[in-house]
């Protein structure tokens, strides 16, 4: 007997029986299908927060003002002590592997080019921002350490600022009005997208931090060496770990801290942050794994029932088979295709359900979806061993009848 | 008695005489239900030649079946020795039992035991799926024994669309696809008609005739009368057997 003989029988049989052999395979097609579409979105969402980690800029560490208590109450970050230009001059005297530092000065406000106006983010920063964001200028040129002694008014645009004010058209050279100062455009930044949080990166204008102390943020706000957060980025190599903690002890002892004190400060690694976070989300992918598992091993009991009550009905034909010389691995090859035959009908029915409904995901979330040839010969694999493992048991019992017995059965 | 002859020396002793190729030699079977045992077959001695055609007769629990049984290699005796075909079947495994079913046993039974939704064709070929090697021509040998028993335009029908007689008649095809030396018959005219058993018994003649050796088990004295020679069963013992047409005489056997 060839292989494609038991398949011509286990075909008739199944097709025999076809509203029973297509709910038979429903559990393999869920877990099959949850396979896919858990392999597929979880692997795109992955990626996606990976390529987040590294538009974040790598090797880097922020440092952020803590907030300040008053009578218990929060005052939120940024509201303690500020961080100053002292405090970056002493991190880059102290801290070891200090590549690039840059503080950051946040404000908003309406950038005005002749009668369009944007109000944007606006960002006082040291001329090292670009290197320390690994943030490239895609036209002009960066700050040089002339233009942050001088408080020259000179800005550089993101893509969203620039779509908004230029209507895409290159703004080097040009002059803009930033709360009712002139401001010379001398680049542009490079596109970088959504940030983790879905915050539109390129809607942001950077300027000297000088200036910005000086012009935007308001002198009565602001301290005269006041630097917002401090962003450092560090040589490739270097332990962040220690880097930071080294950080946290050289801030300490500037800002007296007793020991047992309470930080005012924070020192965070953004891309530690986002790992934990895709950490979350492969645990939500295990318990995922695990859920499609156990609907594979629900479906294989189905398959294991229906098989079981098709060796009952067909005893006579097992009797019968046998008679005229049907060995008894014979029988069981039989009965152990048609499983692996249902079951691999439903891990195809699976596949292009997982399929499509991965694509209805990325079309509507607008998350990258992978869908991987291994994905699918995985799903095919655990679809084919569903059947000969549950279908081993009902095969080895039709297997294992007496062909007289079998044969007397009504 | 030959007791002590292995029957392979069996076989090269006596080929030119008639070797039986049948040959039971005080052959017992004893089935145990509970704690009772029952003596289906009790001290059975019987040789059946090559181009016989015998009706094995009994009433219900005469052991005519247990006999059955046993000459179509679906069991083994509890004592005693059986050979068919030359072959000691209490010393043969599940597997050349199943290999001597396929390649020297045609069944016929009382209810077809056709294969639900399959066309004639299909049924036929079914005992060459399990020959080894299997042959490659099954469609044309299934038809040229459908064409043998008459249904040469009914090889596509499915047992539905198939009388009572002519689905007995598509069993036979499949008993006969793989050219056996013995046509074993269980009640095969118990679900039939009298005007189709006779059709069937006519079948049967005419197969006899080519030469093929014929068991049929039957409790109806009508259709052991077709038969050379009538067995006759109760409680597990023959009682009687006798030849009505001695082989090689009377209506002439070509074997």
């Amino acid at each position: 007997m060839t292989l494609l003989d038991s398949l011509a029988i286990a075909w008739t049989a199944l097709r025999s029986n076809l509203l029973r052999s297509i709910l038979t395979t429903l559990g393999i097609v869920i877990g099959v299908a949850s396979v896919i579409i858990l392999v597929a979105v979880g692997s795109g969402a992955r990626s996606e927060v990976e390529k987040q980690i590294a538009a974040l800029g790598s090797n880097m560490l922020v440092v952020f003002s803590g907030s300040s208590r008053v009578m218990g109450r929060s005052g939120g970050a940024g509201t303690d002590l500020p961080l100053s230009e002292a405090d970056i001059s002493a991190i880059r005297e102290k801290i070891s592997g200090v590549a690039a530092i840059s503080g950051q000065l946040n404000g908003s406000g309406p950038a005005v080019n002749g009668n369009t106006n944007w109000t944007t983010t606006l960002n006082g920063v040291h001329a090292d921002f670009a290197t320390v964001r690994d943030w490239a200028i895609s036209s002009g040129r960066d700050f040089t350490p002339q233009d942050l002694r001088a408080q020259a008014k000179v800005a550089i645009l993101g893509q969203t600022v620039v779509k908004q004010l230029f209507q895409g058209e290159d703004p080097v050279g040009a002059t803009i009005r930033v709360k009712n100062a002139a401001f010379q455009v001398i680049g542009v930044l490079a596109p970088k997208g959504q940030s983790a949080m879905g915050r539109d990166q390129d809607d942001m204008l950077l300027m000297p931090m000088s200036t910005a102390r000086g012009y935007i943020v308001g002198k009565s706000q602001v301290q005269a060496d006041q630097v917002g957060q401090i962003y450092i980025k560090f040589d490739g190599g270097t332990d962040l770990k220690d880097a930071q903690e080294e950080i946290e002890t050289l801030l300490r002892q500037r800002r007296r801290i007793q020991p047992g004190g309470e930080d005012n400060f924070n020192v965070r690694n953004l891309a530690e942050t986002m790992k934990a976070r895709t950490e979350v989300l492969s645990t939500m992918t295990y318990l995922l794994a695990a859920t499609s598992i156990i609907s594979l091993i629900v479906g294989g009991i189905g398959i294991m029932n229906i098989m079981l009550v098709s060796v009952t009905e067909r005893t006579r034909e097992i009797g019968l088979r046998m008679a005229v010389g049907g060995r008894r691995a014979d029988i069981m090859r039989q009965f152990l295709v048609e499983a692996v035959t249902l079951c691999l009908i439903g891990g195809l029915i699976g596949i292009a359900l997982g399929v499509g409904s991965a694509a209805a995901v990325a079309n509507a979330a607008q998350w990258p979806v992978l869908i991987s040839p291994m994905v699918i010969a995985l799903a095919m694999t655990a679809a084919a061993g569903t059947g000969i493992i549950f279908g081993y048991f009902p095969a080895r019992r039709a297997a294992g009848l007496n062909p007289i017995e079998a044969l007397r059965s009504e | 008695m030959n007791i002590a002859l292995k029957p392979d020396t069996i076989a090269t002793a006596d080929t030119a005489t008639a070797q039986p190729l049948i040959r039971a030699d005080n052959v017992s079977k004893v089935y145990t239900m509970g704690d009772q045992t029952v003596r289906a077959l009790d001290g059975v001695s019987l040789d059946i030649v090559k181009g016989d055609y015998v009706a094995i007769m009994g009433a219900s629990g005469s052991g005519k079946s247990t006999m059955m049984n046993l000459i179509g290699a679906l069991d083994r005796p509890t004592s005693g020795r059986l050979w068919i075909d030359g072959r000691d079947i209490g010393a043969m495994q599940s597997d050349e039992l199943a290999d001597l079913r396929n390649g020297t046993i045609g069944f016929v039974f009382q209810q077809f035991n056709l294969l639900a939704r399959t066309p004639a064709l299909r049924q036929v070929t079914l005992p060459l799926l399990y020959a080894r090697p299997r042959p490659v021509d099954l469609e044309t040998r299934a038809r040229h024994r459908l064409e043998q028993v008459g249904l040469g335009d009914r090889l596509n029908h499915l047992p539905s669309q198939l009388s009572g007689g002519q689905q007995q008649r598509v069993a036979i095809a499949r008993a006969l696809i793989n050219n056996p030396k013995i046509l074993l018959a269980d009640e095969p005219t118990g679900a039939l008609d009298s005007k189709t058993s006779a059709e069937i018994m006519t079948l049967f003649r005419d197969l006899n005739r080519e030469g093929i050796t014929i068991v049929v088990v039957t409790h109806e004295p009508d259709i052991a009368e077709h038969a050379r020679r009538k067995i006759q069963f109760r409680d597990g013992r023959i009682i009687d057997d006798a030849a009505r047409h001695p082989l090689g005489a009377g209506d002439g056997a070509a074997s």
